[in-house]
């Protein structure tokens, strides 16, 4: 008599989230009350002063040169994007960012479940390299990743260059990762032991547990903090400009040096690259607010 | 002392590793002023910056709506926009505002020296995130204490002094101490304005030295071991502070 299956076996794990359920943890309404009446007035407002500080020093120095404003408009384009057919100014910002971001959570994600590893030499390593990295200033990493790696490399006999803002990205993504890492341990650690007794009561081995039951419960509470994250770093990429690389903080510098010392325009060409950033990472900000008041557990 | 140099010298000699900071007596000196002056740039941003933090948290309590709105605009803008800016902005915008003052020899020099904005700034930057944190901790004494102590007949202030504060400090601690710790790894920015601290004395060092690797080390040691004593300081202070049957 052959052995029969069991009666009832578990289904099929439900697949990570599908579109519909994004639109239901509210990804997509959130940033409509953003840019309120009191925000913008207050942007306004705090550009307008920049703007006046700027007309009134010209005028204090009897000035004739283009207006203020005007002088800004002529440079807003190259800071945005970076001179024309290269990748520079607030553009490259961003595209650091999100190339930064992408390595640093799939390296921190490993980092942190290597840290609740069942190992307990991979635990104890995957903490102090955490920490090490946690721990260390931004700037500092950066300039060990941008003086210690090679300017190019032989890949499998091809000559592989290294820009500097490759190395600026690599420099960045090792405190991301390592925050990363502590907020993929922290989503792992709140996950209630309920559900790995329920899965190893189930049968799921520990691997399964994980990739089936734990990592997707993870991702709605790794949101926010991950968004945060990514905001800060987003702030952090000016950085790449004391080591070199042009992006909006080096273009602004470089144009107030092309208008040759006309200290009227600091104030309001400094603000503007303060509104900029502003204008990026505030949504941000308030979006993750929202997420981690919805996805707050009521007590 | 004169033997661990040799034995520093005698890694540099034997091995290459030159740790030239810790037997030449010329870059010691420079090295550990650049660590004195992260140790001061930090002490005094982390206490300008809790002033801030206590002033702004009352600010927002405040009945006027424009102050409150102003202190709203204040965290926001400081906490969404990069400090490396901020810092490029009070110094090489507002600084030339300032009027220039003489020296004793005479020369004119700016009235506010580029250590100063780098603490003002940075003063700025982690205030605006002590004023969330305190307001959160005042936020966290329960009304009932609060009202309760109103019915005993303490007025608002002693209110503050005597119930929301030691409780409120209590609650703030940990989140205190993460801000704190960035705060000392952002004083790194100062760099940007040239104010000689520890990563600015190493850059100049590895400049004339070519030993990289050798100061990026030390400067790892010496931060982590500056965020760590924090860390452990205000551990201890937490469960100095902890009293029974409040909290864990």
């Amino acid at each position: 008599m052959s052995a029969k299956p069991f009666a009832v076996l578990p289904p099929a794990a439900a697949p990570v989230a599908t579109p519909s359920q994004w639109a239901d943890w509210g990804l997509w309404d959130a940033p409509k009350r953003i840019f309120t009446p009191r925000v913008l007035v207050g942007l306004v407002a705090a550009f307008g002063v920049c703007l006046l500080a700027g007309e009134a020093y010209a005028q204090l120095n009897g000035q004739q040169r283009p207006g203020v404003l005007a002088t800004i408009w002529r440079w807003l384009p190259l800071i945005l994007l970076g001179p024309p057919g290269e990748v520079g100014g607030f553009l490259l910002n961003i595209l650091v960012s999100f190339l930064t971001m992408a390595i640093g959570t799939v390296t921190g994600i490993i980092l942190g479940v290597l840290q609740v590893s069942q190992g307990l030499i991979v635990r104890r390593v995957a903490w102090a390299v955490t920490q090490f990295f946690r721990n260390s200033p931004w700037l500092v990493l950066l300039f060990f990743a941008i003086l210690l790696l090679p300017f190019r490399m032989n890949l499998f006999g091809e000559i592989v260059p290294f820009p500097s803002w490759i190395k600026a990205v690599i420099g960045l993504a090792l405190p991301i990762m390592a925050n990363i890492a502590e907020v993929t341990r922290g989503a792992i650690n709140s996950i209630p032991t309920g559900q790995w007794e329920s899965a190893e009561s189930l049968a799921f081995a520990r691997g399964q547990t994980f990739r089936l039951i734990i990592l997707p419960q993870c991702v709605k509470r790794m949101l926010p903090p991950w968004m945060n994250w990514y905001a800060i770093l987003t702030m952090a990429t000016t950085l790449i400009s004391i080591v070199g690389v042009a992006d909006s903080m080096t273009l602004t510098q470089q144009a107030l040096a092309a208008e040759g010392g006309r200290s009227e325009l600091l104030i309001p060409m400094y603000g503007m690259l303060l509104l900029l950033f502003f204008l990026y990472c505030y949504p941000i900000a308030r979006w993750t607010l929202y997420l981690e008041r919805r996805y707050a557990i009521v007590t | 002392m004169a033997g661990l140099a040799e034995w520093f010298r005698s890694l540099y000699t034997d091995y290459g590793i030159n740790f030239v900071h810790f037997y030449d007596d010329y870059e010691r000196a420079r090295f550990f002023r650049g660590m004195w002056v992260t140790i001061k740039i930090s002490a005094v941003s982390v206490l300008a910056s809790i002033v801030i933090g206590i002033l702004g948290a009352w600010l927002q309590t405040s009945g006027n709506r424009f102050v409150r709105s102003f202190t709203q605009g204040y965290i926001q803008f400081f906490r969404n926009t990069p400090p490396l800016v901020q810092m490029y902005f009070f110094y090489f915008a507002l600084g030339p505002l300032l009027p220039r003052v003489h020296t004793e020899y005479g020369t004119l020099q700016p009235m506010l020296s580029n250590f100063t904005w780098a603490a003002i700034s940075l003063s700025f930057f982690a205030g605006a995130f002590n004023v969330e944190i305190f307001r959160s901790g005042i936020e966290a004494v329960p009304r009932t204490m609060t009202e309760a102590a109103s019915a005993l007949g303490y007025t608002q202030m002693q209110v503050y002094r005597y119930v929301v504060f030691p409780l409120g400090i209590r609650i703030v601690i940990p989140a205190l101490t993460n801000n704190i710790v960035n705060l000392i790894k952002t004083t790194t920015l100062a760099y940007a304005i040239a104010v000689p601290e520890a990563l600015f004395v190493a850059n100049q060092i590895w400049s004339d030295r070519v030993n990289v690797m050798e100061m990026m080390l030390t400067l790892f040691v010496f931060y982590i071991g500056l965020v760590g004593i924090v860390v452990w300081v205000m551990d201890r202070w937490e469960k100095a502070l902890r009293i029974p049957g409040y909290g864990q």
